[in-house]
């Protein structure tokens, strides 16, 4: 028989609120096996877990439970507790009366009978189980980087600091990201290219970080420590140890009318390219859709006029198989598509851009070599209208917009405007906005300065239609601090179109395991205790694949994100969880159905010798499971169809005396 | 294939020219139309307070009509499309509202919201085709340019009427382009004529038709489609002069069975 204490914790008013703490206490002390029972404000705290710790002494118990807050929140702390005291970690349960009960209900006499009955499961539970010990595993001393944009360049360069060796995936042909394409950088106003190039350089150069650009991952396989990852490098049909990126190619390439993706298709390059000139690699890159001598075998011009002969018509697609003992995602974001904002006519009309066009712009690298000319006659605009909120905060058009808000587009719309007004005084420009959010450090000044200063004009409203006639652009538009319906005839319209997780992102989070809401974007371990680690182990998150960021929050994140790397590579063992599956080789029949529904391959057969009766000895098939790959997911103990398999810490059981202690 | 056709009062007087067409074209596409026998006026525009019920009756007896055919109900006007769409959505979703509704009418009479209302484009689109439609061309319509004008009640409240994006339609083009003419897009497609305000204020009417045609010229179309007897008076009365014809006017020419307007 166990010696359990229960300990319930108010957590100020969250569960006292609505659950009479002291009435659960006291009922519980009379369940089974429960020799002290007490309540306590903040059982989290120095002096709540003083509480557990004398009491486990003092009444010598060989179980707790704590109804307390969900396990994720602080079933660690209370193993911990246990721990410090002398007790097994895993004979401590968690009984979970605030998310699971306090905050979803409003009658205190519901509330806690509810309570009561949660913790007389958690108290069914703990009487049956037994203590555990973590297995160990080693670890790979390399780090997975997947996406090399600021995100994922700033986190290679710390942990390459640290002296670890990582690798960054990269699926464009150079490093570098959204950041590249920008112009200047709010609130200073540094040249964007100025202050990443300078990083790239470094990345290139690092002798511990190696960048595979133009590919992919396409296989993730392991666990926190040891991830077993299969990068594929997409043929680029130019030997990237040969080129010494001269460019001679992509000047006598006469393929010349590919969409320039760089410059978001607003000029063209060729079908052999290097995407900016300090791409790093500085390698060029055959495009199969456009290359003439891959489509029909007649050309060869790059061939040709390449004296490094690092031309490769005929190379293939190649895998690379490597371990790492993190991953860190960082596949950042793209701009949504406009082509459900008609009323903006975006599509009719060239002369409505969207924001990052604009930098494209207005960057001395762009398309206009920095000219500010509008895309359909290439004449200089003067009146320039900007709507912010373009797919952002768009609660009543989910199916075409975002419920959030991208967070970015305020400050760079106030940074577009300033710039403008300062670089062509002669223009007038507008700004609608529904709200302008700028809390950031030196954000609201520069917002204010945009106005003030620059003399910027900020609307309050939304602009309803865009209309283009001849050549100018009809904007309709509300006032909504004046009443009044405004029309201006504008030269060049601005989109600031919501931000959205990269594409790539939903298939890598099923290739990890890791978790993503609603919107695609990977959820935290904690939002805010754990906001750089994903709830999978070993899986870190760096910049907007977590959410909406701009420069130095995702600069800062990426640090943070290296650091908890850097934490985990330091170690030479880890400890496994003891949380897993376990066969019971008589039982089991040999029927593989536990095989095939692991999604983690932790699960093997062999032919083992038993003892049968009169002496003799059968050769049977069982499964055994690899501890170090099991997750203790479960999986295996519902697949199994004579009952050997059972999950250690979740037994069938356990489960089954919580369900009867709940329906009793 | 049968379906119950609800002409809707303009269409027996100022805008014969609409329901006559759709008559016939429907002929050619081996769709019949019947036509309820009491019909009455659909009510003229949906009113959105939630105790006006009279004036959704003669829509929900049409519906039942309909119903009791089995029979989708079809109709070409877009204000009386528009009523009977929103008075079904209505009935089906809002139990108050269609408690209230079968309270007023006999038992026989009551309506369970099962009707599927369409309109005539989306008859062509859904049921018939576009493909079959293009089949029946013996004129095509070539070289011309024309603007397909949705107006606003059409296509909106969108989640109701359920017919095309509101923002951004194609359904009107893509009829255009099938029956061989050139499809403009123009941006004020979809922007309200002015509508009942004709009556009341034309000066104002004048300024939103004009400035709809006036667009629409400088797109270089000849002419503006619409399926609307409301925007065909307003945008030819108060607009700029360009030529508006009905969606079914047009399906007639490329037929090949549009009457001669100098014979008359």
């Amino acid at each position: 028989m166990q010696r359990i204490g229960v300990f319930v914790c108010w957590c100020g008013s969250n569960i006292a609120g609505t659950v009479d703490v002291k009435a659960v206490a006291e009922a519980l002390k009379n369940e089974p096996g429960v020799v002290f029972s007490t309540d306590y404000q903040y059982m989290c705290s120095q002096a709540g877990q003083d509480i557990i710790k004398n009491a486990i002494k003092e009444h010598n118990l060989s179980g707790i439970v704590v109804c307390s807050c969900s396990p994720r929140m602080h079933e660690q702390t209370f193993r911990k507790t246990a721990q410090a005291a002398g007790l097994n970690p895993y004979m401590v349960e968690i009984s979970n009366i605030r998310e699971q009960c306090s905050w979803v209900h409003k009658d205190m006499e519901k509330g806690t009978e509810k309570a009561i009955i949660l913790g007389k499961a958690a108290i069914a539970k703990v009487n049956l189980n037994a203590p555990l010990t973590p297995g160990e595993s080693p670890v790979t001393k390399r780090a997975l980087v997947i996406g090399g944009g600021i995100a994922g360049i700033q986190t290679a360069l710390d942990i390459a600091d640290a002296g670890f060796p990582v690798d960054i995936v990269e699926t464009k042909p150079t490093i570098g990201g959204k950041m590249a394409q920008l112009d200047k950088t709010f609130p200073t106003l540094d040249c964007a290219a100025c202050i990443l190039t300078p990083k790239m350089v470094d990345a290139g150069q690092s002798d511990k970080i190696r960048i595979f650009s133009y590919s992919e991952v396409s296989q993730v396989k392991g666990f926190v420590g040891n991830f077993d990852v299969t990068i594929k490098k997409k043929a680029r049909y130019v030997k990237e140890d040969l080129c010494t990126g001269c460019g001679l190619c992509t000047e006598k390439c006469p393929q010349k009318k590919v969409p320039n993706e760089f410059n978001l298709g607003m000029d063209n390059r060729r079908a052999i390219y290097i995407p900016f000139a300090q791409a790093v690699p500085k390698v060029a890159t055959i495009d199969a859709d456009y290359c003439t001598m891959l489509k029909s075998g007649k050309c060869g011009v790059c061939s040709k006029v390449c004296t490094a002969g690092a031309i490769d018509y005929t190379q293939k697609d190649e895998y690379i198989e490597e371990k790492y003992g993190a991953i860190v995602v960082a596949t950042g974001y793209n701009p949504i598509s406009m082509d459900k904002f008609d009323e903006y006519a975006y599509n009719q009309s060239k002369d409505v851009i969207t924001s990052l066009e604009f930098e494209r712009l207005t960057n001395a690298a762009g398309p206009t070599a920095g000219k500010l000319l509008r895309p359909s006659d290439n004449k200089h605009p003067h009146t320039i209208v900007f709507v912010q909120c373009v797919g952002s905060r768009c609660a009543n058009c989910a199916e075409k917009g975002k419920e959030y808000c991208s967070k970015i587009c305020c400050m760079y719309t106030a940074k577009h405007a300033m710039l403008t007004r300062d670089k062509y005084p002669d223009t007038d420009v507008y700004v609608f906005y529904i709200d302008v959010r700028t809390p950031g450090k030196s954000f609201d000044e520069f917002y204010r300065r945009a106005v003030e200063e620059y003399g910027v004009h900020y609307i309050k409203g939304m602009v309803g239609k865009i209309a283009p006639e001849g050549d100018v652009l009809k904007v309709q538009a509300s006032d909504l601090i004046n009443n009044k319906q405004i029309h201006i005839d504008a030269d060049l319209v601005v989109l600031a179109a919501a931000i959205e997780p990269d594409k790539s992102a939903r298939p890598l989070a099923t290739m990890l395991t890791a978790s993503m809401d609603t919107n695609d974007f990977f959820t935290e371990a904690h939002p805010k205790l754990r906001p750089v680690e994903s709830p999978t182990a070993g899986v870190f998150l760096s910049g907007a694949c977590q959410g909406p960021k701009d420069i130095p929050e995702t600069v800062a994140q990426a640090g943070a994100a290296a650091s908890k790397v850097i934490g985990l590579l330091a170690k030479d063992k880890l400890m496994g969880n003891p949380c897993v599956a376990h066969s019971n080789e008589l039982m089991c029949n040999g029927c593989s159905s536990c095989e095939r529904v692991c999604p983690y391959g932790a699960i093997t057969y062999s032919d083992k010798e038993f003892r049968m009766p009169d002496r003799t000895v059968a050769i049977r098939r069982v499964a055994s499971v690899n501890e170090a790959v099991c997750q203790g997911c479960g999986a295996c103990t519902v697949a199994c169809p004579s009952g050997a398999m059972d999950l250690k810490g979740f037994a069938n059981n356990q489960i089954v005396a919580e369900v009867d202690a709940i329906c009793k | 294939m049968k379906v119950t056709y609800f002409p809707g009062c303009t269409l027996r007087t100022k805008a014969k020219d609409l329901d006559k067409y759709a008559r016939k074209c429907a002929e050619i596409l081996d769709v019949t139309l019947e036509e309820p026998d009491d019909w009455q006026c659909c009510g003229g525009v949906f009113t959105t307070s939630r105790d006006e019920i009279a004036t959704k009756l003669s829509s929900v007896r049409a519906l039942k009509a309909a119903s009791d055919k089995n029979q989708p109900l079809v109709t070409v006007c877009s204000t009386c499309h528009n009523v009977i769409k929103q008075t079904n959505y209505a009935m089906q979703n809002d139990e108050e509202f269609s408690s209230r509704v079968n309270n007023y009418l006999s038992k026989e009479e009551n309506y369970d919201g099962s009707a599927k209302v369409l309109h005539y484009l989306e008859l062509l689109r859904d049921t018939v085709g576009f493909d079959k439609v293009k089949e029946k061309v013996v004129k095509p319509l070539e070289g011309k340019k024309i603007a397909a004008y949705y107006g606003c009640l059409l296509l909106r409240p969108g989640k109701v009427m359920q017919m095309d994006d509101p923002e951004n339609p194609t359904i009107m083009e893509d009829l255009i382009r099938a029956l061989g003419a050139e499809a403009v897009v123009t941006p004020y497609r979809n922007e309200c004529c002015g509508s009942y305000i004709s009556l009341e204020n034309p000066e104002s009417c004048t300024k939103r038709s004009t400035k709809i045609t006036k667009n629409v010229e400088t797109y270089g179309a000849d002419m503006i489609l619409t399926a609307c007897p409301m925007c065909k008076y307003n945008l030819e009365k108060y607009g700029s002069g360009v030529p508006v014809v009905y969606l079914t006017e047009l399906l007639a020419e490329a037929f090949g069975v549009k009457e001669d307007e100098n014979a008359k």
